[in-house]
């Protein structure tokens, strides 16, 4: 299976070249930003912080506000900026992949705010915003219980594959399966799918893109190490 | 406080500190016990930040490398008045949460209806102790505390509030190495902020910025009296 190659000639299972840094932008609390490939995003995080508007507030736990966003320039063709229906869903589905691994009720009353700006996609860019808001969010220095990795595999052309680019996800049999976990347990925490797939295929695009998980989670730990020079 | 200073000292004669990512197991034992900064997942010590893991006895923590100041009781910190209101002062403690000073901390008595801008105006800096906080995150200072005062001239600085005992050192060690080289008055709050006012106080700021940036490495008094050294020149001997 791993034998075949693609366009990038890269074999099935394997995952685009990475690059992730931790403590980018100085003003905010924490920072990373992460490249898959040509996907390139940048995550900050500030907090936890007073709460406003006020009425938000949990006197129970800190409530996470995560903002996704694609600059005009990511795209090919140059894109409308601001808050769209495709944002604002991703907003909610990252911060609910998320909120799993922190112990926001640390933080009662607070709020953490995490930004995560697209300066370049070509396919998985929620994958790579989870990561990157990911490493951000332990930069930051607040708890978590694991760190969150995220990866997409899916179908092209009756093969199965793992980290797919924009020219494969335009295949006439595109399946999309982004899917992020706690590798630590192994707790799933998104999962979403595009695409019609028999479900013995949706099994194998699972597992596909857990090993994929375990091997971001990897450099993500080694990314945070290298912030202080180990 | 001194609290933070037994453990400051214990980890200097320990062995090489670990840099840890949330999310590692520490060990895997019922016998220890998890402390800050970890969790205990069925038998695994986890940690939950990204810091420097330590054992003292039978306890493992980590000492985060950054995040927000959460006050405890007792603690000394540097607030600034951001507000008056009728019975009290709102101070900000530079993190998530606003505390507030009621005039019956303060020392004296204050006469009815009297305008408590004379007492504490608005951007006064003060050093106060944390009295009290409520399970609602209510957070009351003091001052009345032979500690407790108002500070005046100098500027502030910030360090992540996490490194403060780095910065006060084993038994006060590096925060007097600083305050007798640079001839400057430091008050160190617990939250981070930092207040400095004297004859080298650009040099005592140069220090305090390199413990922020070197804060997890070894040796760190020695590198901060090299770099005293070489702003100053040698201490001359004491005759």
């Amino acid at each position: 299976m791993t034998k075949k190659e693609r366009p990038d000639n890269r074999k099935l299972d394997e995952i685009r070249p990475m690059k992730m840094k931790a403590g980018v932008i100085k003003r905010a609390d924490g920072s990373a930003q992460v490249e898959f490939g040509l996907t390139k995003v940048v995550a900050a995080v500030y907090g936890p912080r007073q709460i406003h508007p006020r009425h938000q507030e949990d006197a129970t736990k800190s409530v996470l506000r995560c903002r996704y966003n694609m600059l005009p320039f990511s795209v090919s063709d140059r894109k409308r900026q601001g808050y769209d229906r495709r944002s604002t869903e991703l907003a909610k589905v990252i911060t609910e992949a998320l909120e799993p691994a922190l112990f926001l009720e640390e933080f009662p009353k607070t709020a953490i705010d995490v930004d995560m700006e697209i300066v370049q996609a070509d396919a998985g860019t929620r994958a790579a915003a989870i990561n990157a808001a990911s490493l951000a969010i332990a930069d930051a220095g607040i708890p978590m219980r694991d760190l969150v990795t995220s990866v997409a595999a899916g179908r092209a052309n009756k093969e199965l594959l793992l980290d797919m680019t924009k020219e494969e996800e335009d295949a006439e049999d595109a399946v999309d399966v982004p899917m992020a976990m706690m590798p630590r347990t192994g707790k799933i925490t998104l999962l979403q799918m595009d695409g019609i797939v028999t479900p013995q295929d949706t099994e194998k695009i699972i597992c596909l893109a857990e090993v994929g998980c375990k091997k971001i989670y990897e450099a993500q730990k080694k990314a945070l190490l290298e912030k202080y020079g180990s | 406080m001194d609290k933070e200073k037994t453990i400051e000292s214990k980890t200097l004669s320990a062995e090489p500190a670990k840099i840890v990512v949330p999310g590692d197991i520490l060990k895997e034992s019922m016998d220890i016990l998890p402390g800050t900064g970890t969790f205990r997942e069925n038998k695994n010590i986890i940690s939950k930040v990204l810091g420097i893991a330590r054992t003292d006895g039978r306890v493992i923590s980590v000492t985060p490398l950054s995040g927000v100041y959460i006050p405890q009781r007792r603690d000394y910190i540097i607030g600034e008045i951001s507000g008056i209101n009728f019975s009290n002062w709102s101070v900000d403690i530079s993190g998530p949460y606003e505390a507030n000073l009621p005039i019956s901390e303060v020392n004296g008595y204050i006469e009815r209806d009297a305008d408590l801008s004379r007492y504490y105006a608005v951007g006064d800096i003060i050093f106060a102790k944390v009295n009290d906080i409520s399970k609602t995150k209510y957070i009351t200072l003091s001052m009345k505390d032979p500690k407790a005062r108002k500070l005046t001239g100098g500027f502030i600085t910030e360090l992540t509030p996490s490194k403060v005992p780095r910065l006060i050192g084993k038994a006060g060690s590096m925060i007097t190495l600083i305050k007798e080289r640079t001839n400057s008055f430091i008050s160190v709050g617990q939250n981070g902020r930092v207040w400095i006012k004297g004859e080298d106080d650009n040099v005592a700021l140069q220090a305090i910025e390199m413990i922020e940036k070197y804060s997890h490495t070894q040796g760190l008094t020695d590198k901060i009296s090299d770099m005293l050294d070489k702003a100053l020149g040698k201490p001359k001997e004491k005759e």
